[in-house]
């Protein structure tokens, strides 16, 4: 492939998906007018939705979705010995996502509600970097495309992948929304990770922190900020837990 | 001849999700043909319980990356009905909208990517970009545009944004609606080089009779809630979705299965149409006459037609309600609401079928039972009862083994199955 006098090589990629919805593969297939361009950029070795065609000589593995059955443990591990890059693609493969909301029921009687009678395995959801290595994360329920666009570019010309370090809030503030704690709202724009443009918030729905925490939070502080606004700690718990992506950060009240 | 014969594919390609087909022959006798769902179950009806309603069209939208929006519109809707909230007509309209531009880029990716390179022969749609590049770039640009409608309509193409109960967070801007008009209009000659490429196909002369279930109203080609019909005649309340379905699981089987007044039955865009076909545009019928498709049609590969059909009646419907909605003041998009104790199910027709969500709340609007029922569900036993019929008559007919595989991967495909949805 040519580009301003440079050559690239194509990237060998496969994309995989495991406990999920498979929406943020289907992102692949989006953003169409620039659709043929993204293709070429890519070398499809393995794209099971997409293509009958499989090989197991791909360089870069995108993995979608979460962990929650032993045999996928297996499938990711060999994933992980045949890829040089893996990335963990979606709010499930970084954080666990939705699917972590398990964990609020024994997962007995989850089976027996949903497969009565039936012995279906399942485990409590793990995110990737749990059980194999990864390279990089690109957060988002969904990825955004356009963001995921930037990086396959990154990895084209061997440049150094980054993700924003600043919070939701400055891309929303860009947009000239009235911010979601005016309209008496709990949002986790102040703590999430930028990069999606702030589509939620621009849609007047309070972000729920999908793209999981900005660098360096003050979780004590905003915590403080909903409680100051006189606004439910409840809803703070339900929309912190939403995604299973600030694991690790105390949002309980202090 | 006499001949033996196993086909075991595991992990299908070109569908959602993860299933395989298996099919074993003995002595020129078929003696198993199997479509098995190994999808890992993500459990959404016990993670839905104790949220507060505000909150579930969010969590249950995820259920599915390629209908999300009518996965958040049953949840809306069943809990509107539960706590008796009436959202105002605009933001009805909205998600009208909403579902046509979800279902034609439903349909799109379903018949350029998944569907196309059976019948060009190629294992991936890649390279009929380079063969047919005109008829590529009409597919493309009829997924486009049905994301572009979704995303005006509601935020973001997969999982809606301004989806909310009690109406819409948001409107779209005028300027917006003048944009997908215009868009729809450019466009409408790409749905003729489809159907054009479409007309090139043989599609497998196959029929297995069975009942379609659909949602009908009577006045329009069904979207959002309405009742319970099928071709067979029942005709039932929304509320009454258990006895539309009566699911039971297989132990081979992470999807499971339902029944009707037969031991299969079928939801999708041919249900639609098999129960609805009065009620589609004229510019549709047209084209479905074209292609020889009229109701009741009991051929399982065309539901792709179908699916081709809604596609051309989509664009011309769209175009009104896009001119309804610039007709009329959008500042009333949201009905207020406070949290009450109740149930109900709210039925739509998500782009692969009929799709229930029965949701009950307590007094505090928090979630205490929810129970989803999925398109691919109310199809599986359909699937499994024609992949057994489709190789006995292949093997009757002398097919070679490559045939047969063929043939069983088709018709699976034709269904759109939504596997990973259907194992929620």
């Amino acid at each position: 492939m040519k580009h301003l006098g440079y050559t690239f090589e194509k990237l060998k990629i496969a994309s995989f998906d495991f406990t999920c919805c498979e929406g943020c593969q289907l992102q692949l297939a989006n953003r169409e007018s620039t659709l043929t361009d993204f293709l070429e950029l890519l070398d499809i070795r393995n794209f099971r939705e997409l293509s009958s065609e499989q090989h197991d000589d791909y360089d870069i593995a995108l993995i979608e979705g979460s962990i929650s059955r032993q045999d996928e443990i297996e499938r990711l591990q060999a994933i992980r010995r045949q890829a040089k890059t893996l990335v963990a693609f979606g709010t499930c493969a970084c954080f666990g996502g939705v699917n972590s909301m398990k964990k609020k029921f024994p997962l007995k009687e989850s089976i027996a509600e949903v497969y009565p009678g039936m012995p279906v395995q399942t485990m409590l959801v793990k995110k990737i970097c749990e059980v194999v290595k990864v390279d990089f994360s690109i957060p988002g329920c969904p990825v955004n495309k356009e963001e995921v666009e930037r990086i396959m570019v990154c990895l084209a010309t061997g440049s150094h992948v980054t993700l924003p370090k600043h919070p939701v809030c400055v891309e929303c503030k860009a947009q000239l929304n009235t911010c979601m704690f005016e309209l008496g709202e709990i949002c986790l724009g102040p703590i999430t990770r930028a990069g999606c443009n702030a589509v939620c918030t621009t849609g007047k729905t309070s972000c729920l922190g999908c793209r999981g925490p900005s660098e360096e939070i003050n979780m004590p502080a905003f915590v403080k900020l909903v409680k100051d606004r006189e606004l439910s700690l409840d809803e703070l718990q339900e929309k912190i837990a939403f995604y299973n992506a600030f694991d690790g950060f105390n949002s309980h009240e202090t | 001849m006499k001949r033996d014969y196993t086909l075991d594919i595991r992990h299908l390609t070109r569908v959602e999700g993860h299933a395989n087909i298996s099919i074993s022959v003995k002595d020129g006798k078929l003696v198993d043909a199997r479509w098995a769902v190994v999808e890992t179950p993500r459990f959404f009806e016990v993670m839905v319980k104790g949220m507060s309603a505000e909150r579930v069209p969010f969590l249950t939208s995820r259920i599915c990356g390629i209908c999300s929006i009518s996965h958040a519109l049953a949840s809306i809707r069943a809990l509107e009905r539960a706590m008796k909230i009436a959202p105002p007509y605009a933001a009805e309209k909205i998600r009208l909208l909403a579902m046509h531009g979800e279902t034609l880029q439903s349909h799109a990716l379903h018949l350029f990517f998944l569907v196309a390179p059976d019948f060009a022969g190629t294992a991936s749609i890649l390279p009929v970009i380079n063969s047919n590049p005109d008829v590529i770039k009409a597919g493309l640009q009829l997924k486009e545009l049905g994301n572009e409608i979704s995303t005006i309509t509601t935020g973001r193409c997969t999982h809606p944004v301004s989806l909310v109960v009690g109406g819409v967070s948001k409107a779209p801007e005028k300027k917006q609606l003048l944009k997908l008009l215009e868009m729809i209009r450019e466009r409408k000659p790409a749905i003729e080089t489809t159907c054009c490429f479409f007309r090139t196909f043989a599609i497998p002369d196959f029929k297995r009779e069975t009942e379609f279930v659909s949602l009908f109203n009577g006045s329009s080609y069904p979207s959002i809630g309405g009742r319970l019909v099928s071709t067979d005649g029942v005709n039932r309340d929304e509320n009454e979705y258990l006895s539309m379905t009566n699911e039971y699981t297989r132990d081979y089987s992470t999807s499971k299965y339902t029944s009707l007044s037969r031991a299969s039955s079928v939801a999708g865009a041919l249900a639609r149409f098999n129960n609805n076909y009065q009620l589609l545009h004229p510019k549709a019928k047209e084209a479905a006459a074209d292609f020889g498709l009229e109701p009741v049609c009991h051929n399982p590969f065309m539901n792709n037609i179908a699916q081709l059909i809604e596609c051309v009646h989509i664009l011309e419907d769209a175009e009104e309600l896009i001119n309804t909605l610039l007709g009329m003041e959008l500042g009333e998009i949201k009905t207020p609401f406070s949290p009450k104790a109740g149930s109900a199910t709210g039925a739509v027709e998500a782009p692969r079928g009929i799709l229930y969500h029965h949701l009950e709340t307590n007094s505090e609007g928090k979630i205490v039972h929810a129970d989803c029922i999925i398109p691919t569900t109310q199809n599986n036993a359909s699937i499994h009862d024609d992949l057994r019929l489709l190789a006995e008559q292949a093997l009757k007919e002398g097919k070679n083994d490559r045939e047969i595989e063929k043939l069983c991967e088709m018709v699976v495909r034709s269904y759109d199955p939504c596997i990973s949805c259907s194992v929620h």
